[in-house]
């Protein structure tokens, strides 16, 4: 069942055109990564999917609903949840960070408290609750978003290059614990990175895009192995990277 | 030298003695100047969010126009307070001139661009990411506000200090509109400038002493609650 749709969607900012889309779907469940390169306006995309900025034209439905981009109802934003390249930090505690969204979304003290200790425990940072915010590294700051958008329930994941700023083992554990959970809760998750390995590891579906235009879609494997003309040059680069990177291929 | 002995020795006497006329003084200065500072919050602090926070039509000139309030000299606010309460003014009737009224609307009109230019900075330094965050949390607009001026709470703090700052410094628009009538309109600004032109430093000491103090006194506490806010 589809989750998300886009249709005829272009974005444009000052009269220049950033995107444009004809169609993307998301069923509940998917995990799609979208990859390409830099300014290639990926951001922009799951800004307009995560309903964050309105395209300059173009139709979104969410579960069947017809959205007015410039109108977006709360009730929707509290089904989604959000996590950025740089970790977000409140100027509060751990803890608070991680309860905010709930609190904004009017859970009880309770439930919070529950599901905020639940989520800290998950990504083993419950130890670090009453901690500032601003007093965590960089993976346990990612650590601490990704509980906070968890802990919403979401129907639906949107992260923007969430692994960009880790190193390798911060970046590979997390990686290991976020695909457990979204397979587990069965949430529909949008991935955007330039790296094709972090792609590869997190979603099923691919669509790449350069330019502002999705060049090519469709399961991770089978766009690997025929990707299209204008796709190609980009992923052959990261084949080529990894091979040389891979000390058995000569 | 023995002027300032002798002024200084006198000044703290009259502060011990709890002289009637500087009680006075001082009490109406803490009234005014507190009176005005919360209205220019209550009215600075939201125009401030909505400078930084919404883009409409003349927002622009608007955000020109309260920096460049920052520099208002306070005899020209004064003037034009005086001349729109005086009795043939527009809002003569009402017969504010010449009271303590008049000094707060005085110090409201110095003050106002200050806590606005202020709010709207130390919004504006927000990390527009943690903005995009904060709307992704899906917030009514009440709550988008309301988290953001938590997170710029050290910016605001500082611009209500700042403002009060003005306001308890501010001598030009007061004597102008409030007359410094004893018992009246006389704050201690005003009656300090006119105890130095009688050649009263004692007195002037004195005043100087206590409006320090106040001075002091509010802008610990307020730096004490900014800086327990940001202590990690």
């Amino acid at each position: 069942m589809t989750l998300l749709q886009l249709e005829a969607i272009s974005y444009q900012k000052q009269n220049k055109m950033i995107l444009q889309v004809d169609e993307l779907s998301l069923k509940r469940g998917d995990h799609i990564g979208i990859i390409g390169p830099n300014g290639a306006g990926k951001s922009t995309l799951l800004n307009i999917l995560a309903m964050l900025e309105p395209p300059t034209s173009g139709t979104i439905t969410f579960d069947g609903m017809k959205i007015n981009p410039n109108k977006i109802p709360i009730s929707l934003r509290h089904r989604t949840a959000s996590v950025f390249q740089h970790s977000q930090r409140f100027d509060m505690t751990v803890f608070q960070n991680v309860a905010l969204g709930l609190k904004i979304k009017g859970i009880a003290k309770n439930e919070r408290e529950q599901r905020v200790h639940e989520w800290l425990t998950r990504f083993r940072i419950d130890h670090l609750s009453n901690e500032h915010a601003y007093n965590l590294s960089g993976g346990e700051a990612q650590r601490m978003n990704l509980a906070r958008a968890f802990a919403l329930e979401p129907e639906a994941l949107f992260m923007d290059e969430p692994f960009s700023a880790l190193d390798a083992p911060t970046k590979a554990s997390l990686m290991y614990e976020l695909k457990s959970i979204l397979r587990e809760r069965d949430i529909t998750a949008i991935f955007v990175s330039h790296d094709l390995l972090e792609i590869e590891a997190m979603s099923e579906k691919l669509a790449v895009i350069i330019d502002g235009r999705i060049i090519q879609k469709g399961n991770v494997r089978d766009v690997l192995n025929a990707p299209s003309d204008i796709a190609a040059p980009f992923l052959h680069a990261w084949n080529q990277l990894k091979q040389g990177l891979d000390p058995g291929v000569q | 030298m023995e002027l300032i002995v002798s002024g200084l020795s006198e000044a703290f006497r009259m502060i011990i003695e709890l002289d009637r006329d500087i009680f006075d003084i001082t009490w109406l200065t803490l009234r005014v100047c507190i009176l005005a500072t919360l209205i220019s919050m209550i009215i600075g602090i939201p125009l401030g969010m909505l400078l930084a926070l919404k883009h409409f039509i003349g927002r622009r000139f608007l955000i020109v126009l309260a920096q460049a309030g920052m520099g208002l000299p306070p005899v020209v606010a004064g003037l034009w307070v005086t001349i729109f309460l005086w009795r043939s003014g527009p809002l003569g009737s009402i017969q504010w001139l010449f009271t303590p009224t008049a000094i707060v609307i005085a110090q409201v009109v110095v003050s106002l661009p200050i806590i606005i230019s202020l709010t709207y900075a130390a919004l504006q330094r927000l990390d527009p990411q943690l903005k995009k965050q904060l709307k992704a949390l899906g917030p009514t607009r009440l709550q988008y506000g309301w988290f953001l001026l938590r997170e710029a709470r050290f910016g605001i703090v500082a611009a209500v200090m700042a403002g009060l700052g003005r306001v308890l410094a501010e001598v030009g628009a007061a004597q102008m509109v409030g007359g410094n009538l004893l018992g009246d309109t006389r704050i201690l600004t005003t009656a300090m400038v006119m105890e130095v032109s009688r050649g009263n430093f004692d007195v002037a000491f004195a005043l100087s002493f206590i409006l320090m103090t106040i001075a002091f006194l509010i802008t610990f506490l307020l730096t004490y609650f900014q800086q327990r806010q940001v202590i990690r």
